[in-house]
């Protein structure tokens, strides 16, 4: 598995490209964009590798990196599987039956919210409120919001996912036409 | 119906693409702001208008813009908070995602006004697909020469951008973002100097919220005075409702500020009253922050006159018997709903969200949250109301920025108006034990 941690030149280019949308001498600004395009291209999750290596490319110390990565909810700092399903538990959500959601999949995946399947395709974790409470209950995947979910719906989804086979990121929709 | 002005288009085909935005008079702000107007001038119609901002806070736009700081040769922003993380809100993601331009508009229209030649759109990074359609919104801008050099023509040059966040309730709070924006923790900063004189990069800086700058475009197409006249009082114009939980339709409403609360829960033209044809317990009407008001006081107010959707009549009562209209996150509750155990999702919630800068948010946020599950759980003690009311005051104003309060104040508010319920699950936990208190996912969905 060990990838050599290095962006190819598009990759580069469009960082450069990010990077120049702040003003002189302020491009530490484009390290929340930049380290979401790292965990996407980096087995999904931030090793000390990758965030090393992105320290190195904006030209700011390791520790700058890691405080940052460490403060928000979507930079996986460990390993996860390639389909990390975020299933929403607050309160519009919970009031339509995520708690129902969070027991169906640890069922189905026989694994706890929390943990990842042993083949590495699916982890479970609960989040707070995405925006999605008039769709309740919910989960995202990636980039993908599943709403007004069913247990049914869930099962389709994980069967979906299962004959899929990839991996899911934030930036899974064509993200270097968009960043 | 009521008078739409944002969702006006909200159904026609292809309103997402520049083509169509423009046939239904898109961009219409800008031509008038920048060939007819003075930056000067665009802020004196916000300020007739009385638009509120529409982040929560309801400060007065023109009134916030008119206090920029604007010293020679120094770069000023105009920030707009897309962050969008309030439990029960979800309003600005519908805009941006069906209508994109009319955010692109306002924020050309805005910059103009307050004289930013670079703007940065901050949205919550969860968000990522709506980012991706504000990015082909301002790609069409572009192309259009509505944005970049001399937009249609004119002196003004203007640069747009859009920053996805990593995941921070707290970054919805604007100094938090601006740090956040600078690629740090989204750390909330000590107030003053205020965004308006030292903001982003130190540089005079205007945060707004996506739906407060959408409004500016009608306001400049029909004058302040005009927008004026829409609304009721001092709550002018309209405003995007989000509304979730136990009603039949959830969705993202326009309403003419002054509704009648009744009006909107139970008519067809809104939520479409309580599912299974319930009886309605409780609403938390402007997100999670604000506190929750039995069914009797949200739908009158203390005096026995009808509650109102506006800013003035929600906080009728002040804190004992009224709310807030806060982000427009208008939860409703039904009968069967758990409200001690709905406010441990809450509790649960802030302690998550707090950053940890201030001793009594994340130290108290996390006794409440503590103190809440083992209440839930059946092993809460007579003292722990006592105890969670307590906690939530020694909170409440002792903190950097507001997250300490918009944590206390659910737990106060459900205290204050359900203490009852408190009381049964401490004193008869073997009653709770099998009670699920909330709907299975397949009950309404089906
Ligand atoms: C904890 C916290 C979270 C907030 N979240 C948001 C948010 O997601 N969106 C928003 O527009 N304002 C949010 N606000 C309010 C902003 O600080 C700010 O008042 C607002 O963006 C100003 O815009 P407005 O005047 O247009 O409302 C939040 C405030 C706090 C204290
Ligand atoms: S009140 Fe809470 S969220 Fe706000 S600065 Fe203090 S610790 Fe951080
Ligand atoms: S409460 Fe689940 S998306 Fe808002």
């Amino acid at each position: 598995m060990s990838k050599e941690i290095k962006f190819n030149e598009e990759t580069l280019a469009l960082i450069h490209k990010i990077m120049a949308r702040y003003p002189e001498g302020k491009h530490k600004s484009a390290l929340l964009p930049i380290l979401h395009i790292a965990q996407a291209e980096f087995d999904g999750w931030l090793s000390p590798a990758t965030m090393d290596y992105v320290a190195s490319i904006l030209k700011i110390q390791s520790i700058e990196v890691y405080e940052v990565a460490s403060f928000y909810s979507m930079y996986n700092l460990k390993p996860v599987g390639k389909c990390l399903l975020e299933v929403c538990r607050t309160s519009s959500c919970w009031v339509r039956g995520a708690e129902d959601v969070v027991k169906h999949l640890e069922k189905r995946l026989g694994i706890k919210e929390g943990e990842t399947t042993a083949d590495g395709m699916f982890t479970i974790k609960t989040v707070e409120c995405l925006g999605s409470c008039g769709s309740a209950p919910m989960l995202q995947c990636g980039a993908s919001y599943h709403e007004n979910l069913t247990l049914e719906k869930v099962d389709t989804l994980i069967e979906g996912y299962r004959t899929e086979g990839k991996r899911k990121s934030y930036t899974d929709l064509d993200y270097k036409n968009t960043l | 119906m009521g008078k739409k002005l944002l969702l006006e288009h909200i159904n026609v085909p292809g309103i997402e693409t520049l083509e169509v935005y423009r046939q239904k008079g898109g961009y219409a702000s800008v031509e008038k702001a920048l060939k007819t107007m003075t930056p000067n001038d665009v802020v004196e119609e916000v300020k007739k208008s009385g638009l509120r901002g529409r982040g929560g806070a309801g400060f007065p736009t023109g009134m916030k813009w008119s206090f920029l700081f604007k010293p020679e040769g120094v770069e000023r922003y105009l920030v707009c908070n897309a962050d969008e993380s309030e439990p029960g809100t979800f309003k600005d993601r519908f805009l941006m995602e069906h209508i994109p331009h009319s955010l692109i508009e306002g924020m050309i229209t805005s910059s103009f006004a307050l004289g930013a030649k670079t703007s940065y759109i901050y949205i919550r990074g969860e968000y990522f697909y709506v980012a991706r359609i504000l990015e082909k919104a301002i790609d069409e801008a572009y192309a259009a020469g509505l944005l970049g050099k001399n937009i249609l023509g004119t002196d003004f040059s203007h640069d747009c951008y859009v920053q996805v966040g990593g995941g921070a309730y707290i970054c919805g709070e604007e100094t938090a973002l601006l740090e956040s924006l600078e690629g740090k923790r989204g750390n909330p900063r000590i107030k003053p100097p205020f965004p308006a004189i030292a903001g982003l990069y130190g540089c005079p800086t205007v945060v707004n919220n996506v739906e407060t700058i959408a409004t500016v475009c009608p306001i400049i197409n029909m004058g302040g005075e005009e927008y004026a006249k829409i609304g009721i009082g001092r709550s002018t114009g309209t405003k995007l409702i989000s509304a979730s939980g136990h009603i039949n339709k959830p969705g993202v409403y326009e309403i003419e500020l002054g509704l009648p609360v009744e009006e909107f829960i139970y008519s067809e033209e809104y939520c479409g009253g309580i599912i299974n044809g319930n009886k309605l317990k409780a609403v938390v009407a402007g997100g999670s922050s604000v506190p929750v008001l039995p069914a009797h006081l949200i739908l009158k107010t203390e005096k026995g006159e009808p509650r109102l959707m506006s800013y003035e009549s929600l906080s009728e009562g002040g804190f004992v018997s009224g709310s807030l209209i806060g982000s427009g996150g208008f939860i409703v509750y039904d009968e069967t709903t758990s409200i001690v155990k709905n406010l441990y999702t809450f509790a649960r919630f802030y302690h998550h969200e707090s950053c940890g800068q201030c001793s009594p948010c994340r130290e108290g946020t996390g006794w409440m949250e503590k103190i809440l599950h083992r209440i839930v759980e059946g092993h809460g003690k007579p003292s722990d109301i006592d105890l969670l009311w307590d906690i939530q005051r020694k909170i409440e104003g002792n903190t950097i920025c507001p997250l300490g309060d918009a944590a206390a104040w659910p737990v106060a508010a459900a205290i204050r108006h359900f203490r009852a319920e408190f009381e049964e699950y401490i004193n008869h936990p073997e009653k709770i034990k099998d009670v699920k208190h909330y709907y299975s996912v397949n009950a309404i969905s089906a």
